[in-house]
């Protein structure tokens, strides 16, 4: 496979917990992404899913520098980029661009849908000359499925999914090699979801796009994406294909996640057994000891509260089951009745 | 900008890519303050107070368009039970005459500039410096906030009359400047807390995220994205609040701690005609009068433009 064009290493995002009003004294951080590795490779989609609050944002966030890592790296074709500031990030922005997750509040409603998209050229003259901007906003407004036309129209007259197009267009518009994409199709109707995605994957292979696509729609982030991270509690608990984490699911976690996958057949829906887990996700101020994951575990045993389970393919599994998967007993779940 | 719609027909563009696309309609595009402008157009509030507010203006620019009676001579044998003089049209002291002869209709209409000038500059003077002073306290947050917020909490406490004595009276001669610079002084504070919690609220919106993402700087970030945006809650807030400027100087001038007599006032007309309430009446009857129309057409402009640019009701 091709090379990795972001590497990941220990991230860290800790969110202070202050008391007092003049002399502000830290009791405590949140912990919302708490040691994270992953690779990202060129041309690449890597989806990361997980529950609301698990830190998926955040990650999001750190990576494009809108927060400043409390540590670790996060390495852009080998130069890390999580330290840099002023003219330096700058440039490095170029690289790393961003789809948000609400078309409604990430277009602003003062500016026309050129400004919009022209503002990328604005903000970084060096990648159109000046008298060439009005075309390249319009090349980019076709290359998303919009019309041209529509250059001096303003957000409120588009639909959803046109707002989504117009998002990705300013995203483009710098011509970068990572999209992070932070639920982009959360937020729209169904048929505008397909829509959005194909647009997405036609995209990717026109501009040789690498995507970080962080949803929380299970069966959209297998139809993108080529590798799957799962994220709990701030932590990465597996990382694999498609394959392995969507057939393979060695982390008792994901098993849970895939098996409440909603199943359009309803005779199917009867027979297939589905995983609860009772409690809620923990706070991410004070997280459990050992394995995060424990406390909602049918597995948890006393190891798990005292060792945290690395990051690593299990050496008792063979096959597609060998990936990655933060797990003191990981095994493949058999089905009772497929 | 020129038209596109006119040179290229819809045919050009590729029709698997439009997918969500309607068909292209010849329509101009319509800015959210476009829209409010032609709103407001078609509301019987806003025209009447617009053309209120219009002739107060020209009142306050050419008070000589409307009379040529000097309101400042006074004829010692006229007081405010001699029968007016309805000469010609623009010679006529339709009103009568105050206790010092002087032409009442006259000084109702020279009165208008001090009313005017006062609101207007008053309320530039709050938006500007309470403007800046809450987008910076919204933006930047921390200690900046802290200072900014608790310097505008000492204002708040402070009576506005009391305060206004207290700064006028630090003045040998008093001015429509002075005046001015008594209730910009005090009344900033309002709009820094209008505009913080505006700003504080679009900062947190994506499209803020997403030019930060592209690497635009905290200029164009505050003035292209943020102000835009935050500015509507404080237009409305310093259009009520004109009309209010306007009756605080008449306060300030009733009470005799505001304008002095050289200068015009409907504050200190108010204050002379009061003493004469029961044998001529009208004497009050004219300069208040004129007083509460102009706050009433400011107050009434305040709420249409509220209606316009309130995004809830959009």
């Amino acid at each position: 496979m091709a090379e990795n064009i972001l590497e990941v290493k220990d991230l860290v995002k800790h969110y202070p917990l202050t008391q007092g009003v003049l002399f502000k004294k830290q009791v405590g951080a949140v912990k919302a992404v708490d040691g994270i590795s992953f690779e990202l490779k060129k041309g690449e989609t890597l989806g990361i899913v997980g529950e609301s609050g698990c830190g998926k944002s955040t990650l999001a966030k750190v990576l494009m520098n809108l927060e400043r890592a409390t540590s670790g790296q996060v390495l852009f074709k080998g130069e890390d980029i999580s330290q840099l500031s002023g003219a330096a990030l700058k440039s490095v922005r170029r690289n790393i661009q961003m789809v948000f997750q609400d078309p409604y509040t990430s277009l602003n409603p003062r500016m026309t849908v050129g400004d919009i998209i022209g503002e990328p050229f604005e903000i970084h003259p060096e990648v159109a000359p000046k008298g060439d901007r009005r075309k390249a906003v319009q090349d980019l407004l076709d290359v998303v499925g919009l019309n041209p036309e529509y250059i001096n129209r303003y957000p409120h007259q588009f639909s959803g999914g046109q707002r989504q197009r117009i998002g990705i267009a300013r995203g483009l518009a710098l011509k970068p090699e990572i999209i992070i994409c932070d639920e982009p199709v959360s937020a729209l109707d169904v048929s505008v979801q397909a829509q959005v995605i194909n647009l997405l994957e036609q995209l990717q292979s026109e501009f040789e796009l690498s995507y970080m696509f962080i949803a929380h729609d299970l069966s959209i982030v297998r139809h993108i994406s080529d590798r799957v991270g799962v994220m709990y509690l701030g932590k990465m608990v597996e990382i694999g294909s498609d394959e392995e984490i969507y057939d393979n699911a060695t982390h008792p976690y994901t098993q849970a996640l895939l098996s409440a996958v909603p199943v359009p057949d309803p005779a199917a829906r009867e027979s297939r057994d589905r995983i609860i887990l009772s409690g809620d996700i923990p706070s991410p101020a004070n997280p459990p000891s050992g394995c995060r994951f424990r406390t909602r575990c049918w597995k948890a045993e006393d190891r798990c509260a005292e060792e945290i389970p690395l990051l690593a393919v299990p050496t008792v599994l063979k096959g597609a089951a060998a990936h990655d998967s933060a797990c003191h007993f990981p095994e493949v779940r058999v089905q009772a009745a497929a | 900008m020129p038209d596109l719609t006119e040179k290229k027909t819809s045919g050009d563009i590729p029709a698997q890519r439009t997918a969500d696309a309607p068909a292209p309609k010849q329509e101009k595009a319509r800015s959210l303050g476009s829209d409010a402008w032609h709103d407001l157009r078609r509301k019987p509030i806003f025209v009447i107070s617009a053309l209120l507010i219009l002739l107060l203006v020209v009142i306050a620019i050419a008070p000589g368009l409307f009379t040529s009676v000097d309101p400042r001579a006074g004829d010692l044998r006229n007081h405010y039970l001699t029968k007016p003089n309805y000469g010609s049209f623009f010679q006529a002291d339709w009103f009568g005459y105050d206790l010092q002869g002087r032409s009442i209709y006259a000084r109702v209409i020279y009165g208008a500039r001090a009313s005017v000038v006062v609101g207007i500059c008053v309320t530039a003077g709050v938006t500007i410096l309470g403007g800046i002073t809450g987008m910076l306290a919204g933006y930047f947050g921390g200690w900046i906030d802290t200072i900014i917020s608790r310097v505008t909490d000492i204002f708040f406490g402070i009576p506005l009359l009391l305060g206004a004595l207290v700064i006028l009276n630090a003045f040998t001669e008093r001015t429509i400047w002075s005046v001015v610079f008594a209730l910009v002084a005090l009344g900033w504070t309002q709009m820094t807390r209008v505009m913080r919690g505006s700003v504080i609220t679009v900062k947190q919106a994506d499209f803020v995220t997403a030019a930060k993402a592209l690497g635009a700087g905290t200029t164009r970030i505050l003035f292209k994205h943020i102000l835009p945006n935050a500015i509507a809650p404080v237009i409305v807030v310093a259009t009520i609040a004109l009309g209010g400027y306007i009756a605080t100087e008449a306060t300030l001038s009733f009470l005799g701690i505001g304008l002095q007599d050289p200068t015009i006032s409907w504050g200190i007309d108010i204050n002379s005609a009061q003493k004469v309430i029961r044998t001529a009446p009208f004497a009050l009857f004219f300069p208040a009068g004129m007083l509460s129309l102009t706050v009433l057409a400011f107050i009434m402009l305040g709420d249409a433009v509220r209606d316009a640019l309130d995004p809830k009701l959009r």
